[in-house]
């Protein structure tokens, strides 16, 4: 049996289940703002709005201490994780963040640079959630 | 990805203009044709909470010819005064609202401006001051009724003293001399009360007793909480005294903070706190003779055609119909108090409404904290406004107390009631007494 061998190279760069749930958490919360911010825009009803300021700020919660994980990740000394991943959910809490004070604007001075922020934050997030658990097939390097 | 970094880009730059420079000193934001900057708002309001500091042994600024006195202290947040015919000095005390925080901004701004405001709690009653000896010293501070609901309108027509509270417009029995009410009052209307954001009740009444004015504030900044919550606010009810049969006089009025009944016309004013967040300089709060019927553009348009564009669905018949002004009083001062001065203030303050500007705090540089005159000529104002009270202000950028009521005393003084002090103040003119 060859299987025995396998366990030492599997996985070595799995994310520690805290780590991956802010990282995933992120995602639907960016994108329910996204589609709140889509329904204010289509019907003119503030509660959507109201919901779309709430998603944004849990998101940021998520996304904040997903980045602080990714910051110590780049200075392991095995297998530190890759730079990108950190830009990319630094990006996305800035731009965030500027999603948030937008959302903090009075009705419908929220729209439209809400919306589009919205979209370009969510697109952030996943991609950063893309990089941040996508693992190198070490295994097979050789 | 390229259109992505392009949109990215956007609010970076809106970020940086709104840093803008200061306006042209040359601009003239108050009269009866203010300049109107173009509405702007950066990633971030602009708010200056000014830090509250004790009078100790400081007074307010008079003009010559003037002193000032406290006459009371360690009230419970004083709003409205009321002189009545002894002589005697009726005191609203509250603070109301009780709107939800609906967006993370209510609770992070909330946490904000109460840094600027009191921290007694609410009064909730009526204080009467009297001066029996004549000798401007108000021995007597005696409380006139309690458990009521953030009273804040006063009105007296012969034995009639109406309150108007947050929630409800009542009446008691008055009898000249009294000290205290002889019981609890009568309801005249409840008045609008969901939410109350804006929840003060402005109050006057018709020099013949029969209609009483109440002011109505609007439920938001600019129909944030939903264009359901400003169905009945943002106006003027005139209220039948005798059955409290109600109906709207005037509308569009953001939030009309004081009323005042123009002595010999009998005609409606009001001073009316405008929409936040289109700048420094926008919009200017204004003092304004009141049509019957009339529509003065909130929420839909600001000092006439101006559009609001954050009001959605937007209604171009209403801007069309909407009544510019008379007078601005400047953005952001929120005018809090109104009464119209006769003889008794001498000659230069005869003809004109006193002002109370409680003052800014979503402003770099704050504005307001003072009592203005506003001259009058043939009715109508007629020239600058100029600074009565002053002083409210350290010269380092503290607060000692912010205006609100105002009450010509027909003895030849000038009520001020000041909530962040919790004082009265009685700005007397030499020689009257």
């Amino acid at each position: 049996m060859t299987t025995t061998t396998a366990t030492s190279h599997v996985y070595p760069n799995v994310l520690s289940p805290l780590h991956a749930t802010l990282l995933c958490g992120q995602v639907p919360l960016f994108l329910g703002a996204l589609m709140a911010d889509i329904a204010y825009y289509r019907s003119y009803q503030i509660q959507w709005s109201n919901f779309a300021s709430w998603l944004i700020a849990g998101a940021l919660v998520f996304a904040g201490l997903a980045m602080l994980f990714a910051l110590v990740g780049l200075f392991r000394r095995r297998n530190p994780r890759p730079l990108t991943y950190f830009l990319l959910l630094l990006v996305t809490w800035v731009l965030g963040f500027i999603n948030a004070l937008e959302h903090a604007k009075d009705a419908w001075a929220v729209m439209p640079m809400g919306l589009a922020l919205s979209v370009i934050v969510t697109l952030l997030a996943i991609a950063a959630t893309w990089v941040g658990m996508a693992q190198p097939r070490t295994g097979d390097a050789r | 990805m390229k259109t992505a970094i392009a949109l990215t880009a956007l609010p970076l730059a809106l970020l940086l203009t709104a840093c803008g420079e200061e306006p042209g000193s040359n601009q003239q934001f108050y009269g009866a044709q203010p300049d109107l900057p173009s509405p702007e708002r950066g990633i971030l309001p602009s708010m200056t909470i000014a830090e509250p500091t004790p009078w100790d042994d400081q007074r307010p600024t008079v003009p010559e010819g003037f002193s000032v006195t406290a006459i009371a202290t360690d009230l419970k947040i004083p709003r409205q005064t009321l002189v009545l015919p002894n002589g005697d000095i009726l005191v609203a005390e509250g603070r109301g609202g009780n709107a939800a925080k609906l967006k993370p901004k209510d609770v992070i701004a909330g946490v904000i401006k109460a840094r600027g405001n009191t921290s007694v709690d609410s009064g909730n009653r009526l204080t009467l001051l009297r001066d029996a000896d004549g000798d401007g010293s108000y021995e007597l501070q005696t409380v006139f009724a309690d458990d009521l609901n953030a009273p804040y309108g006063l009105a007296l027509h012969e034995g009639n003293l109406y309150v108007a509270n947050q929630d409800e417009l009542v009446r008691f029995d008055y009898e000249e001399g009294q000290t205290k009410a002889s019981g609890p009052p009568s309801k005249v209307a409840d008045l609008p009360s969901e939410i109350n954001h804006h929840w003060t009740k402005a109050l006057t009444i018709s020099e013949d007793g029969r209609y009483l004015y109440v002011g109505i504030g609007s439920n938001s900044n600019i129909t944030e909480r939903g264009m359901e919550a400003e169905v009945d606010r943002a106006l003027v009810w005139q209220v039948d005294a005798e059955t409290g049969a109600y109906k709207p006089y005037a509308t569009g009025l953001r939030n009309p903070t004081a009323l005042a009944i123009q002595p010999g016309t009998g005609t409606l004013w009001a001073v009316v706190n405008e929409r936040d967040e289109l700048g420094e300089d926008l919009v200017p709060d204004y003092l304004t003779s009141v049509q019957e019927g009339g529509f003065y553009g909130w929420p839909y348009s600001y000092f006439g055609q101006h559009v609001d564009p954050r009001v959605k669905p937007q209604d171009d018949e209403k801007v069309a119909s909407a009544i510019v002004p008379d007078y601005a009083l400047g953005a952001h001062v929120a005018a809090l108090g109104l009464d119209f001065s006769s003889e008794v203030m001498g000659e230069q303050y005869a003809d004109g409404v006193f002002i109370g500007e409680h003052g800014s705090w979503n402003r770099k540089n704050p504005v307001g904290y003072k009592v203005i005159f506003v001259p009058f000529e043939n009715g109508r104002p007629a020239g600058d406004p100029i600074d009565f009270v002053t002083g409210f202000r350290t010269e380092d950028g503290k607060t000692r107390g912010r205006p609100v009521g105002v009450t010509v005393d027909p003895s030849g003084a000038l009520i001020v009631a000041d909530d962040l002090a919790n004082t009265v103040w009685r700005v007397v003119r030499e020689g009257s007494e």
